[in-house]
């Protein structure tokens, strides 16, 4: 195989961390391979992204702009990601996992008639894992093609360290025309860090009983400067935004500290938070199944509780 | 407008899976299976776009012969006619997406809507190959859908929001949880189902090579996690917190 080639993610032209992650996936792979480092940074104004990227030390950093990439499309950017491909001798194509990544990758996979696979937690060489069943078992599999594609797993990587300026040169794209539209965005703002960014986390379910008791949940991880949780009961029934979401469909996260509050520990919910290093449950019900996986359970009424521990550590923290 | 849906045979979401001893597969004794919960969910959104403005919606599924139970779902819900494309034994998602090209050279529908994933293997591929396949709009993970005579606006959940596409038709959507509640099959619904037509056709009959690009080689199960220590009150709980987890 030849170079690898990662795709650099940023949010408002920042980069964005979970692609250090995923640059500590592609360091690792090119070392199994003997193969270089190259960063892509697609988008118009991307070039301080590019920057940003360009101190961890990656045999070359490339960046694509120009009027029509304004805004992120999977059929403009895959032509883009495939050229450059194309161009730099690369044998695998990498991003991490993120919605633009589970968007992108696969359609990258079909310009360049490459085999993909996804939410990959390790590279051997010759083969990937990666995980299957709502993260219940691992899988190893074989990419036939010549060029490899994959989403790499953000939690199972360390993010990598800066390490020395690599050179930036740029690509001139050419641009499909799209039939598809950016029409807007609807953020959802938060003061708190992105859940696949905290180290502490706070989650609730449907035993929270409405949104306005999610207040609970967020001033506890205040206090850790943390960020908020929701299972799909919570999101579904509109109390947290559905970015908040873990789960084998919506994050997957592995904080330090994972409180997991009024939630019973469904498998799809723990698919995404299990390879927390510390998880607190507490649940009215002493069968939940949160608590098979829990460091520490408390059965007791969250309302009864919650106040008395966020209070507790309010104080012992001097806040 | 015609519309081509998926319905995935998946095993049972809620059940435990468990790596068989030898690596060599997943412990399928005793398994219940189910309906692609995504794909259930595109199957609703046609229905309703069906009721709403008339056309057809077709549903195909790639597997074994056991896969008609979960077409036949999708005809109860209120589809109007089957395609099983029957292979045996595994096939990559890019197979599946190659066939799928095929249905739709075939078919020529105006809107391709499937689950986003299925929950046994977890890809996120198809819907995205397919619409690389065939240079359609694709517009993922979608929770809401508008139709206007030759677009879709669709909203995507993404991360960090919301975002708004509009795509050109025939284009591909993949759905989200969110994007409805399907119906359940009623006793007349299942009856129907009954009658309608269910072709089953083979790869070879579209000329698709399903040879894989991605073959698994074994699976291990994840690392076991030590759980279940139950606190006594309060105190014990903040006690954890601050000496084991280093809370505060
Ligand atoms: C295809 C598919 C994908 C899915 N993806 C996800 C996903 O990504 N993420 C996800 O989270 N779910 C997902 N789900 C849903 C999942 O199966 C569960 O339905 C969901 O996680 C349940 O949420 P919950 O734990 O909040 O609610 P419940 O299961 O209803 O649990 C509520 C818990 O709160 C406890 N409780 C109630 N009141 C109190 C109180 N006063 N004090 C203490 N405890 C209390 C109860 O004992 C109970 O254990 C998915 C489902 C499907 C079918």
């Amino acid at each position: 195989m030849a170079n690898i080639l990662l795709i650099a993610e940023d949010k408002k032209r920042e980069l964005k961390k979970v692609t250090l992650n995923a640059l500590t996936f592609a360091k690792q792979a090119a070392e199994k391979i003997n193969g270089q480092v190259i960063v892509l940074a697609v988008g118009a104004g991307i070039s301080k992204v590019a920057e940003e990227i360009s101190a961890y030390g990656v045999s070359k950093v490339i960046t694509a702009e120009t009027d029509g990439l304004e805004n992120y499309i999977a059929e403009t950017w895959s032509a883009v990601v495939a050229d450059v491909t194309r161009a730099n001798d690369v044998g695998l194509v990498c991003m991490a996992s993120t919605s633009m990544g589970k968007d992108l990758m696969p359609r990258v996979a079909a310009t360049l008639g490459a085999g993909m696979a996804s939410d990959v937690l390790g590279f051997d060489g010759a083969t990937f894992t990666r995980t299957m069943w709502a993260g219940n078992a691992y899988a190893n599999v074989e990419i036939t093609t010549p060029i490899k594609v994959c989403t790499v797993q953000g939690t199972a990587f360390d993010t990598a360290e800066k390490a020395g300026d690599s050179p930036v040169e740029s690509f001139m794209p050419t641009i499909p025309e799209a039939k598809t539209r950016f029409i807007g965005f609807n953020e959802s703002v938060s003061e708190r860090p992105d859940l696949t960014e905290a180290s502490v986390i706070v989650s609730g379910g449907r035993g929270l009983k409405g949104s306005e008791n999610f207040k609970l949940i967020e001033d506890l991880a205040d206090l850790f400067g943390g960020a908020v949780g929701a299972t799909r009961a919570a999101v579904d029934a509109g109390w947290m935004p559905n970015d908040l979401q873990v789960g084998q469909t919506g994050k997957i996260v592995a904080s330090d500290i994972y409180f997991a509050i009024g939630l019973s520990g469904a498998i799809q919910h723990m698919a995404g938070m299990k390879n927390s290093k510390y998880i607190i449950a507490i649940n009215k019900d002493e069968e939940a199944p949160i608590f098979e996986i829990a460091d520490a359970g408390l059965v007791a009424d969250l309302f009864k509780v919650l106040p008395e521990i966020t209070n507790t550590i309010r104080k012992e923290m001097g806040k | 407008m015609k519309v081509l849906v998926t319905a995935k045979r998946v095993t049972d979401p809620d059940m435990k899976i468990k790596v068989k001893a030898d690596g060599s597969g997943i412990e399928l004794s005793g398994m219940s299976y189910k309906i692609n919960p995504f794909d259930e969910i595109a199957i609703e959104e046609a229905i309703r776009i069906k009721e709403q403005s008339g056309g057809e919606v077709i549903v195909a599924s790639i597997g074994g012969d056991e896969a008609q139970t979960e077409i036949r779902t999708g005809l109860a819900m209120g589809a109007d006619r089957g395609i099983l494309v029957k292979t045996d034994g595994d096939v990559d998602s890019d197979a599946v997406a190659r066939v799928l090209v095929k249905l739709v050279e075939k078919e020529r529908p105006d809107l391709v809507i499937m689950g986003k994933q299925a929950v046994d293997l977890d890809d996120n591929q198809v819907p995205q190959l397919l619409a690389g396949y065939l240079g359609w709009g694709q517009a993922c993970f979608a929770s809401k859908l508008q139709i206007n005579g030759n677009t879709a606006t669709v909203a995507r959940e993404v991360d960090g929001g919301i975002e708004t596409l509009e795509i050109d038709l025939p284009g591909i959507i993949s759905a989200d949880l969110r994007l409805n509640e399907p119906r359940y099959p009623t006793l007349p619904g299942i009856m129907k189902a009954k009658k309608k037509p269910l072709d089953t056709i083979h790869p070879a009959d579209l000329d698709v090579d399903i040879t894989p690009k991605v073959v698994v080689k074994g699976f291990s199960n994840p690392p076991e996690r030590k759980g279940g220590r139950i606190v006594a009150d309060v105190p014990e709980l903040l006690k954890a917190l601050k000496d084991e987890a280093g809370a505060f």
